[in-house]
């Protein structure tokens, strides 16, 4: 089943409301959670109901994003290295039009986390002792509304509260709203116009720029 | 010097100095950019080709696959709408884009490299900064030509030693992921350096650097030097005349400083490597060809799990050897293996001897340049005769999004880099990583086989 979700994603994301459920295991990579066939795609449009396509057969109606009790949850909780792999962004996209909009694990892969954060989707970090509590009372209280605060850095529920981690940066992105960065580097022209000045391989070589230190 | 302005959260806008396209993960990007009624800001730095989707077989358009041709197609558009060099099938330069802009020359040390594929980590090998991004931030590069980017911990890489016979970069790479994890490299660039590096191709680097992005590594680079430049010189973008000088004394101020602080670093011993092959659904999951397959209860608590999963769905068991598993399908190819120098290498192998029968083997040159090389060189007779399919290029097998897919739970031994579960085109296929030669030699023994032993037959 795949929810109405029109409503992605915009401006502030300070928290995220809703059930929660868990998708266990390390390093679950991106053709897993989309697999390749269903790249062959102009929009992003039709793919939450692709997400895991393969699992899901394999599994045969039992995979957690085909449970019952797990339709319409917004906060997936999972492990270790989660969204490793390609770099397709059809990978986050197809979480979020499923539903998804907040995921909590013990750590991701870095293009996938860049990747939810230009959605505005947090992926916040916990420890593994942590994040296997969350995991059981998830699945043990799936009707439980659980509240992902980014200014708290907690999951707030009936059920409990657990500490979790957003990094510095993508979390005040999220909190003031500037995680989508098109508007921020489209408007600074001026600086990239003078950037370019000073790059030799733009200036036909003519340019003497020795780097200072080892940044790019 | 690419820094043009830092941003709030604390990354770094930098600007891109390539920006490579193809038909998977632009489409989005450029629809994107018409609903929100931007322009692209510099479409002399972004190059186009076809390579995902593209056929191996028969290359005639309409494609038979009509989801196929409308991607093609709608890059087509996207590049003359907004006026982007794209090199389509039929130019003499199409090809796996990871492939096509080193062999241009349009790859160059100290640049900013941006690409929506994650094994943009190749053009590390010219020392460029070079990173794979989603589409929302190919829409970005499109709008602005630049990226924000958060600063990296470097990690140096030292390789002491030189490769033995029969073990090539794809064993080096695949032991490096296998001894620092899947997940080793988060956070971090890994910088590969000392005498071992220096003595690599540049072919060899660039298997390496594009598989740093499997070991965890946001990108991967070596330090410029004589090999590189003599790679770059003459080629169609490259500089020439006096700016080639002057390109050289800067591409030589690039280096590393030799007292650099690194965040980490790790040492391989490249003369101790031996064959090495993936076993398991992770690139982490690599074995040496003499090596038994190992005891999930001896492994460390993280990696027992994913052991377990590993074995249910490949069907091998441990305590026995990768050496002798039985293999359907044959696939030399990919960004990682699809150069001339890893057909030479397979070809070495195939030579006088056949395909094993049962065995379904092909090779899909990584461009239209490999190809046309190969075939100056008599490759594609060669391997033809050996029983090979000689197909057309593109990304094919490594990802499955054309025609050329296993089948039910089909064994590959391939040239490429991911052997995730399904990753082939079936979900219960199941993929052996390996370099070319290895995989030729599967191909005629039908068998997982040590390279080792035919090299020895051959001289």
């Amino acid at each position: 089943m795949v929810l109405q979700n029109s409503n992605f994603p915009i401006g502030v994301v300070n928290q995220v409301i809703g059930r929660s459920f868990a998708l266990k295991g390390d390093d679950i990579d991106t053709d897993r959670i989309i697999p390749a066939r269903f790249l062959k795609c102009v929009s992003f449009e039709s793919l939450g109901k692709s997400v895991f396509a393969d699992d899901r057969i394999q599994l045969n109606g039992l995979h957690p994003f085909d449970l019952p009790q797990n339709q319409g949850s917004k906060i997936l909780i999972v492990n270790e290295n989660f969204g490793c792999g390609s770099s397709r962004e059809h990978a986050p996209q197809a979480l979020m039009r499923w539903g998804i909009r907040a995921i909590i694990g013990q750590s991701f892969a870095e293009i996938f986390y860049g990747n939810c954060l230009a959605l505005g989707i947090p992926c916040a970090t916990s420890s593994i002792s942590t994040i296997q509590e969350i995991q059981e009372s998830v699945t043990m209280k799936y009707e439980q509304i659980y509240n992902l605060d980014l200014q708290k850095e907690s999951l707030i529920s009936p059920a409990g509260n657990w500490r979790i981690k957003l990094e510095q940066g993508p979390r005040e992105m999220l909190l003031n709203g500037s995680w989508d960065v098109t508007s921020q580097l489209i408007s600074k022209n001026k600086e990239l116009q003078n950037a370019k000045l000073n790059i030799p391989y733009l200036n036909n070589f003519n340019i003497d720029a020795k780097p200072k230190e080892r940044s790019y | 010097m690419h820094r043009v302005a830092n941003l709030p959260g604390g990354s770094t806008q930098l600007f891109v100095g390539l920006h490579l396209i193809h038909e998977v993960t632009s489409p989005q990007a450029f629809a994107a950019l018409k609903d929100k009624g931007l322009q692209v800001k510099c479409p002399e730095q972004t190059v186009a080709t076809v390579d995902h989707i593209v056929p191996t077989i028969n290359q005639k358009r309409p494609f038979p696959d009509p989801l196929a041709e409308e991607m093609i197609s709608t890059l087509e558009k996207n590049c003359k709408t907004y006026g982007i060099k794209m090199h389509g099938i039929g130019s003499g330069n199409q090809g796996i884009v990871h492939v096509i802009a080193p062999e241009l020359g349009l790859t160059q040390p100290g640049m900013t490299v941006a690409c929506g594929d994650s094994h943009t980590s190749t053009h590390g090998a010219f020392g460029a900064i070079a990173f794979g991004i989603g589409t929302s931030q190919v829409r970005d590069v499109l709008a602005s030509q630049s990226l924000a980017i958060n600063k990296l911990k470097v990690r140096r890489i030292w390789l002491d030693g030189q490769l033995n016979a029969g073990v090539y970069a794809k064993d080096l790479i695949l032991h490096v992921i296998r001894t620092l994890g899947v997940k080793g490299g988060v956070g971090y660039a890994y910088e590969f350096a000392g005498p071992g590096a220096t003595s690599l191709s540049m072919e060899e680097r660039m298997t390496i650097c594009n598989m740093a992005i499997e070991g965890g590594a946001r990108c991967g680079y070596f330090n410029p030097d004589e090999v590189t430049f003599e790679y770059l010189e003459g080629r169609i973008h490259s500089p020439y005349g006096e700016a080639w000088n002057r390109a050289v004394n800067w591409w030589e101020s690039l280096r590393s400083d030799p007292k650099a602080h690194f965040d980490d670093e790790v040492r391989f011993d490249m003369s101790k490597i031996n064959p090495t092959i993936t076993w398991g659904i992770t690139p982490g999951q690599g074995i040496s060809i003499d090596e038994p397959l190992p005891s999930p209860s001896l492994l460390q608590c993280s990696d027992r799990l994913i052991a377990e999963e590993a074995y249910l769905y490949m069907g091998l068991k441990p305590g026995t050897k990768i050496a002798g598993v039985p293999i359907d399908v044959c696939f030399i190819g990919s960004c990682t293996n699809g150069r001339i120098s890893d057909l030479q290498a397979a070809a070495e192998i195939a030579k006088n001897r056949q395909v094993a029968k049962g065995v379904k083997a092909f090779v899909v040159p990584g461009s239209e340049h490999v190809a046309q090389a190969a075939k100056d060189q008599g490759l594609d007779i060669l391997f033809r005769k050996a029983g090979f399919e000689w197909r057309e290029p593109g990304c094919s097998m490594c990802l499955a999004m054309n025609a050329d897919r296993l089948e039910g739970d089909q064994i590959s031994a391939s040239s490429s880099n991911r052997n995730f579960k399904g990753r082939q085109g079936s979900a219960k296929g199941r993929t052996l990583l390996m370099s070319p030669a290895m995989v030729a030699a599967a191909a005629v023994t039908g068998k997982v086989t040590d390279v080792r032993t035919l090299l020895k037959t051959n001289s």
